[in-house]
């Protein structure tokens, strides 16, 4: 079972990050030209997002009906339902960092395993982004850090 | 406004979006898990117990997409014009954005909105409205 589980998790990295190719999403050109609302904008990629969640809807509405998956696993879907600061100020955060290289996180993964360094360099600073969210909001691992 | 139809692809982006609803419906269904990508690499990061397997899986299939395109095809063009400083400013406030906000597109964006959640379309109007803000700045009021 464990082994299914890995393999299927990889299986839909793999589609996952095909599909961004496929869209177009993984090149920061193209993103911004969508984000470009006022210039002369490419509206191709708000296309990704119906075709996204055409196809996503039924699936989660089926998940939604269930408690453990095909594989025995225990369905997580989240629960919250609040619109708090963290989300407004997190969000807002990372719409102007997308805005700024027309990156964001699964593009990002998908252009550095192309080899791209400017990628690379952006994956690199994202993930310490992340790690600083990380010992930010767990005080004791900061405390140790320091 | 106006549209740029010389670049406009929407058969393309079109099935790419219905690969990227089937990859998070084979997570959901199969693993239990919402494919969101700052979650999964945050994850990673935090190295939560019993949760870096999948999640290293799922990474790796992302890695590997490009390498597994390249044996048959030609990659599709990555044009990236930011310069250094900017692409390390983007990337600390994409990594700490999603993470604060709990989730980015796909997140908040695909899962989120195929589950009808309104915490996500909140998330997800917040990230668009963001990006749209910042590329107006920066391309017609600054002019880079």
């Amino acid at each position: 079972m464990m082994n299914k589980s890995i393999l299927s998790a990889f299986a839909a990295g793999l589609i996952f990050g095909l599909g961004l190719l496929v869209s177009g999403m993984a090149n920061p050109e193209k993103v911004l030209a969508f984000l470009d609302l006022f210039g002369n904008w490419d509206p191709s990629l708000a296309l990704v997002m119906v075709g996204a969640i055409g196809v996503g809807l039924p699936f989660f509405y089926i998940a939604k009906g269930r408690d453990v998956t095909v594989l025995g696993k225990q369905i997580q879907m989240p629960s919250r339902r609040d619109i708090d600061r963290p989300l407004v100020v997190g969000s807002l955060m990372f719409g102007v960092g997308w805005g700024l290289a027309g990156f964001c996180p699964g593009p990002a993964v998908v252009a550095t395993g192309a080899g791209e360094i400017k990628a690379i360099v952006f994956t690199v600073a994202m993930l310490a982004g992340m790690g600083l969210f990380a010992l930010i909001s767990r005080p004791e691992a900061a405390k140790a850090a320091s | 406004m106006t549209i740029d139809w010389t670049a406009f692809t929407p058969w393309s982006a079109l099935a790419g979006g219905a690969m990227i609803g089937l990859a998070s419906a084979l997570l959901l269904l199969l693993n239990g898990r919402i494919a969101g990508i700052s979650g999964i690499l945050g994850g990673l990061i935090s190295r939560t117990p019993g949760e870096t397997g999948w999640r290293a899986a799922f990474t790796i299939g992302l890695l590997i997409g490009p390498t597994l395109w390249a044996l048959f095809n030609v990659l599709p063009a990555i044009r990236i014009e930011a310069g250094y400083p900017m692409l390390i400013a983007a990337g600390l406030l994409v990594g700490l954005g999603t993470r604060y906000g709990s989730g980015c597109t796909s997140g908040h964006g695909v899962c989120g909105l195929s589950r009808l959640s309104p915490r996500s379309l909140a998330a997800t109007l917040i990230f668009m409205a963001g990006g749209f803000a910042t590329v107006f700045v920066v391309r017609h009021l600054l002019g880079v």
